[in-house]
């Protein structure tokens, strides 16, 4: 049975291109559409000029892989930071995590992904060699490896570690495993908790 | 349709924004998959790593539906075999070659063998044996099993050093000697086929090498290559790291 338009082209191209975006579907797209077309001057041509400066501006930096609307981006030409600390992401939406927490003032570095054999993602698929350049400049000391706790992502670290493993003077670091705040050890995997217990400080 | 059991997870992909793909090796349905929702959560998404052992449960509407799992923790092993470079390539080589298995083929032995293997990828030794005689196990499974009970030329079954390239079959000291160099060595420890995958084996760098070669030959031999998949690089990776331990242990 073939769904009756409700509405012009124009608009259900609108509300297709919408639920392409992730945490929206058909249904949330469509109640977007409505609202942007029905809030048009507060917000849908906003949006579109919004959209355009985006599509014209912004690119991937050439030095560490974020999208910014400059190269170098804004973080690699921040001469504030330590420079001699470069933090390894699997994506730029784990670079922003970073950022928001404030935990590092240091240089990133986004993979675009983990080596994934299931989805024919190898070495040369990823932003490794880009890194291995910068570290060849010789002005890098550590290396932070922060990319998540599952099987491909610490494959990635390893991985990435053999390959640095000829930089005598640069340090390979690793984020540490272990409890959440507001987790319950009742309801964490035993994997976790005896990484917790192995990496625990003193009080 | 409805069935459970017991499973080890060999391989997950992300399926929209919520769920995951999940394949399994179980002991009486063979390789499986099924969609895992939710599976992307911080709740489910510790149990849904490689080599992590689960109670699964799988229902469909038909048998040949991909089906729904949903599952329970047992024994969750990925935690600790992301630690070392050995254990964590091992795990990748060993989860992407059970993914060569026809799917809902029943494989118990490889099943028992990969639970025990996973239990002993930490220790360079005794993992790396264990690995070569699943793969050689593999091999057998798939229909591809090596003959090393006795020499393809003359019959005995003393001084069995070399295998055949060709016939896949172990070759003695004597008939072999002319063509040694076109023959592979077979490791001393994978000649006793009482002991398949017993956990009490110790190898040397030279077996260790030798093995990966003689299984790696006829595993591409074999499968990889009249199948046109790419090699897995985790067995390379993993080979590569245990060159490194065991250059740090004592022969």
């Amino acid at each position: 049975m073939s769904t009756r338009r409700v509405a012009g082209p124009e608009i259900e191209r609108l509300i297709q291109l919408l639920s392409k975006l992730p945490g929206l579907g058909p249904r949330s797209a469509r109640r977007a559409a409505l609202h942007l077309v029905q809030k048009k001057d507060q917000l849908l041509i906003p949006l579109a000029e919004a959209m355009g400066v985006a599509v014209d501006q912004v690119g991937i930096c050439s030095e560490c892989g974020t999208v910014d609307t400059s190269d170098p981006c804004t973080i690699c030409s921040d001469p504030r930071r330590d420079g001699a600390t470069i933090v390894v992401v699997e994506d730029v939406s784990d670079l922003w995590a970073l950022e928001r927490a404030s935990a590092v003032s240091a240089h990133y570095h986004v993979l675009g992904g983990t080596l994934s054999p299931l989805d024919g993602i190898g070495p040369d698929d990823l932003n490794i060699s880009k890194l291995v350049e910068r570290i060849e400049g010789g002005a890098v000391s550590e290396v932070i490896l922060a990319v998540n706790a599952t099987v491909e992502g610490q494959t990635t670290a390893h991985f990435i570690t053999d390959q640095l493993a000829r930089f005598e003077n640069v340090k390979v670091t690793r984020l540490a495993h272990g409890v959440p705040v507001g987790g319950e050890l009742d309801y964490l995997d035993e994997g976790t908790l005896a990484q917790a217990l192995r990496a625990r400080t003193k009080f | 349709m409805q069935w459970q059991a017991e499973g080890i997870v060999i391989g997950t992909r992300k399926q929209g924004e919520n769920n995951i793909l999940l394949e399994v090796l179980t002991p009486d349905k063979g390789r499986c998959l099924g969609l895992v929702r939710g599976g992307r959560s911080r709740r489910q998404q510790p149990a849904l790593q490689l080599g992590n052992h689960l109670n699964l449960t799988w229902r469909a509407r038909l048998d040949e539906h991909l089906g729904f799992f949903t599952v329970e923790p047992l024994q969750l092993r990925a935690a600790h075999l992301m630690q070392t470079a050995r254990a964590i390539h091992g795990l990748q080589s060993l989860c992407a070659q059970v993914r060569l298995l026809p799917e809902r083929d029943p494989h118990p032995n490889l099943f028992h063998a990969l639970d025990v293997i996973l239990d002993h990828l930490e220790d360079p030794r005794i993992g790396a044996a264990l690995v070569l005689r699943f793969e050689l196990e593999l091999l057998n499974e798939l229909g591809f099993g090596l003959d090393l009970s006795e020499c393809a030329a003359t019959g005995v079954t003393e001084e069995l050093i070399w295998v055949s390239p060709k016939s896949g079959r172990a070759v003695c000291k004597t008939a072999g000697q002319p063509y040694a160099a076109k023959l592979l060595t077979l490791p001393e420890f994978l000649k006793a086929p009482e002991s398949r995958l017993s956990q009490n084996i110790q190898i040397s760098k030279g077996d260790m090498e030798a093995g990966f070669s003689l299984t790696g030959y006829f595993l591409f031999k074999y499968i990889y290559e009249p199948r046109s998949i790419a090699w897995p690089p985790a067995r390379d990776n993993y080979v590569t790291a245990l060159r490194k331990d065991f250059a740090d242990l004592p022969d």
